[in-house]
């Protein structure tokens, strides 16, 4: 590279030679638009975060029931209120790695029953007070006692006692657990004055931005914190949520310029609004998975050979295709993918065999009457037609599959966890351990296709407490084996998560954690 | 006691019974939902003792006899509750939503109405001649399309491609009323397309039909134009069917233009509605529902007792 052009490069990072003359200047020279670009971004990280402004982010998922509470925290938009006011003991950065925020450090004892968390100090809550260990105890208490509602109280279950020691907050565990830390990374735990025993829903934290107006299902206002321990990292004076629920509103808001970015954009416009004017598509592959679920105990699917007639049967490349238009990956009827720490890479990838599937179902023994599919546009985005398609798929092997179509509302409590055999989406979990914990031990609260397989419990249970990485990957694989060739889910695809972006907004990373750069827009992105 | 004060306290009493018979029918409705309240807060992150525990928390284990009486004696004496999902004070959020709601509707009338009777009456002046034809025309085309098209449509063109006015109708208090009214340009233009129609064309039937009268052949006798026969003689006459259709519009306009707030994020009633609904927070239901039923029962007495006050004959009834 020229140094011309890298030093016209830093210029119009900081404005001193306009976008369009770098690019035009950049052409002259021989450098690629995309390449010229790339290079502007990179100029513009390097020149640091312009500060100042507004920012206003259209967000989809946000209900006028929705509370500031992080316990009752559900979806988009509450997340990212979360965000904005409140700091959490620590947090996975977008490379994974696990980063101290108000725990300054973490210790375990060699056999990872206890964890101390070092508290940091000199931290202010936006109501004035200073952060105490007492007030994280209370928070972890809150979410994890008898009575509690939150959404964390699964991940909060393995807890035998939890006290403040000085400045140190440690946990004791009934049973070792290794990814301790990762749990405490869970969106809900963000740390209230009195652990928000109180007043819950009042949005006092410690975050970068603090509440300025909450009107539930239409907006909320933040303004900069300028006591944030953190220093200077919010680069916005104030920043804005807009719920914009409706897909076609949203994108019109990006595109007319009311908003800075927005997510959950329809993979079938995704090409088409990347290809607008001042306007970008970001998406990054995430752990979220779009599956369809049979309970192992239930008949027909009790029956391994039936359940392996389906899962040779569904077609992954073309769901990936026609479903998320290339915007994901295929699955391999695990909840895991590359995405994780410990993954193990070589597990072979299942792919669509008719003759297999026909060959599993006459094993099977199946007496041939419809075998029915539950299904409801809520379950995932493009539910509806996945099933289709994967009833196409089942009919060319002969397998009789029935589509029952059920209404979105209620699909979650009626359906889910209820019907055999139904559509569902799981977000994903931090690490491996939590997602199978979750949903795949057979005495997990969510073990929605009622799994149960002694020797997959044991190796998770052993995985928990080995802290030596080569051993637990081992241990992961097997596991994983175990619920590809046995387990009742059917795994055909992992979503990306899809945002568009103004060309206004510079800085933007993807963040694999979760959509809008995992909340931190306000902290991570700038004005050009 | 005079004849038309009767009437007046009548349909008011009868319009209380009829809103005490819509909150149950709201009420019974809510608990036939599959689903409650506690399932849908915590949705799929809900654990069997969470479950509980929320249940426990908000009175859902109360048998639903009983909290229908208590919520509506609490009702009575003004204090529509809190919400169960959000803890929120209802009267205060509702209120918010109602005046919102409100402001569009009472913009998208102030817009629709004069310009549907006067269409109307065009339409009536110019009888099966192209003004007719045209206005016609163009106002069943605007009723025919689904107004979600119509908003769309119109956010595309007006706001992403000519930047005029703002595609996310958000209004709140920091606004000025030119701000809010700028905000809310597009979906009182979409609602006046959609519900332009339906009075135009009842203004011109219900016009035509008086102008088939003996005594509007007699006022063309007597040489008055055509303006004055259809100002002076034949609206007076047809006013007790536009009434009640301007109100029928005037209620849609309050009560159900969920799909407009929607496609411009405007922060009215039907969308508070419909999220509550989805998460069974029947006391925000009944409130709601409430208010709706009120709008109409209010709107539709209020279409009666002008058309009884219009009509000499049923203002004097033997």
């Amino acid at each position: 590279m020229s140094n011309e052009l890298k030093s016209l490069a830093t210029k119009a990072a900081k404005g001193l030679v306009s976008r369009r003359d770098f690019l035009g200047r950049a052409g002259a020279l021989g450098v690629t638009a995309v390449g010229a670009n790339a290079m502007l971004a990179g100029a513009a990280k390097a020149a640091g975060p312009n500060k100042g402004g507004h920012l206003v982010q259209g967000i989809g998922g946000g209900e006028s029931s929705n509370s500031l509470d992080p316990a009752l925290t559900a979806s988009s938009v509450p997340f990212g209120n979360l965000k904005h006011f409140g700091d959490l003991l620590v947090q996975i950065r977008p490379d994974g790695v696990l980063e101290p925020r108000l725990a300054e450090s973490i210790e375990a004892t060699s056999d990872a029953k206890t964890w101390t968390f070092k508290i940091r100090k000199g931290v202010e809550f936006h109501n004035g007070k200073t952060m105490t260990p007492d007030d994280v105890l209370k928070t972890m208490q809150r979410h994890s006692n008898e009575d509690a509602t939150s959404g964390a109280l699964g991940i909060m279950k393995g807890i035998e006692s939890m006290k403040v020691d000085g400045d140190n907050f440690s946990v004791t565990l009934t049973t070792p657990n290794a990814d301790l830390p990762y749990l405490m990374s869970d969106y809900h735990l963000v740390v209230q004055p009195g652990g928000g025993m109180d007043t819950p829903a009042d949005g006092v934290g410690t975050g970068p931005y603090i509440l300025e107006t909450d009107e539930p299902g239409v907006r909320s206002l933040w303004k900069k914190n300028p006591n944030y321990w953190e220093g200077d990292s919010g680069n916005y004076d104030s920043s804005e949520i807009l719920v914009i629920n409706d897909a076609t509103a949203r994108t019109a808001a990006l595109q007319s310029g009311q908003v800075h970015m927005i997510n959950r954009v329809d993979p079938k416009v995704a090409g088409l609004i990347d290809r607008a004017p001042g306007v970008s598509i970001k998406s990054v592959a995430g752990r979220g998975h779009y599956v369809f679920i049979m309970h192992t105990n239930t008949a027909p699917f009790d029956n391994n050979e039936l359940r392996m007639a389906l899962k040779m049967v569904i077609d992954r490349k073309e769901m990936v295709d026609k479903i998320l238009r290339g915007y994901g990956t295929v699955g391999n009827d695990l909840p895991i993918n590359a995405s994780y720490p410990l993954f193990d890479e070589t597990i072979a990838q299942r792919v669509a065999d008719s003759a297999k599937a026909a060959e599993h179902y006459k094993k099977s023994g199946h007496d041939g009457s419809p075998i029915i599919l539950r299904v409801a546009d809520g379950a995932f985005p493009g539910a509806v037609d996945a099933a289709a398609l994967f009833q196409e798929s089942a009919r060319a092997a002969g397998i009789p599959l029935e589509i029952k179509r059920e209404p979105n509302d209620g699909y979650w409590s009626e359906v889910w966890n209820k019907q055999p055999f139904c559509a569902s989406y799981w977000g994903g979990r931090p690490v491996q351990d939590q997602m199978y914990s979750t949903a795949y031990l057979s005495t997990a609260d969510w073990n929605d296709t009622r799994f149960n397989n002694p020797r997959f419990d044991e190796l998770l249970l052993s995985a928990k407490a080995e802290l030596d990485d080569v051993k637990r990957k081992a241990l992961y694989s097997e596991m994983a084996n175990i619920l590809r060739d046995t387990g009742g889910l059917i795994c055909p695809m992992f979503n990306d998560f899809v945002d568009a972006v103004s060309d206004k907004i510079e800085g933007y990373e993807p963040d694999p954690n979760n959509e809008l750069v995992n909340g931190f827009a306000m902290t991570r992105t700038w004005l050009a | 006691m005079h004849p038309i004060l009767k009437l007046v306290v009548q349909r008011v009493a009868l319009s209380l019974l009829l809103l005490l018979a819509a909150s149950v029918m709201i009420f019974v409705g809510t608990q036939i939902l599959p689903g409650d309240v506690a399932q849908s807060i915590l949705g799929q992150a809900a654990t069997p003792e969470s479950l509980a525990n929320l249940r426990a928390e908000l009175g859902l284990n109360d048998p639903p006899v009983t909290r229908y009486f208590d919520w509506l004696f609490a009702a009575l004496q003004g204090d529509l509750g809190t919400a169960l999902t959000n803890g929120r004070d209802i009267g205060e959020s509702l209120g918010k939503r109602l005046g919102n709601t409100l402001f569009l509707a009472f913009w998208a009338a102030v817009v629709s109405v004069p310009l549907a009777i006067f269409l109307g009456l065009l339409a009536v002046r110019y009888q099966n001649r192209w003004p007719d034809k045209l206005i016609s025309g163009i106002t069943l085309t605007s009723i025919s399309i689904p107004e979600f098209l119509i908003g769309y449509v119109v956010m595309y063109f007006i706001s992403v491609k000519l930047g005029w006015f703002s595609s996310v109708a958000m209004i709140n208090e920091s606004m000025s009323l030119g701000q809010k009214l700028n905000a809310i340009a597009l979906p009182v233009f979409v609602l006046t397309l959609v519900v332009l129609a339906h009075m135009m064309r009842m203004t011109r039937a219900a016009i035509l039909n008086v102008m088939q009268s003996a005594y509007i052949e007699t006022a063309e006798l007597k040489g008055l134009s055509m303006f004055t026969i259809i100002r002076k003689h034949a609206f007076p006459n047809a006013i007790a069917p536009i009434i009640n259709v301007v109100m029928i519009n005037l209620a849609y306009l309050v009560v159900g233009v969920v799909v407009v707030e929607v496609v411009f994020v405007y922060p009215g009633m039907g969308q508070y509605l419909v999220d509550h609904v989805s998460k069974r927070d029947v006391p925000v239901v009944q409130a709601s529902g409430l208010i709706f039923a009120a709008v109409y029962i209010g709107l539709n007495l209020i279409a009666d007792l002008v058309s009884i006050l219009a009509n000499p004959r049923l203002r004097h009834p033997k």
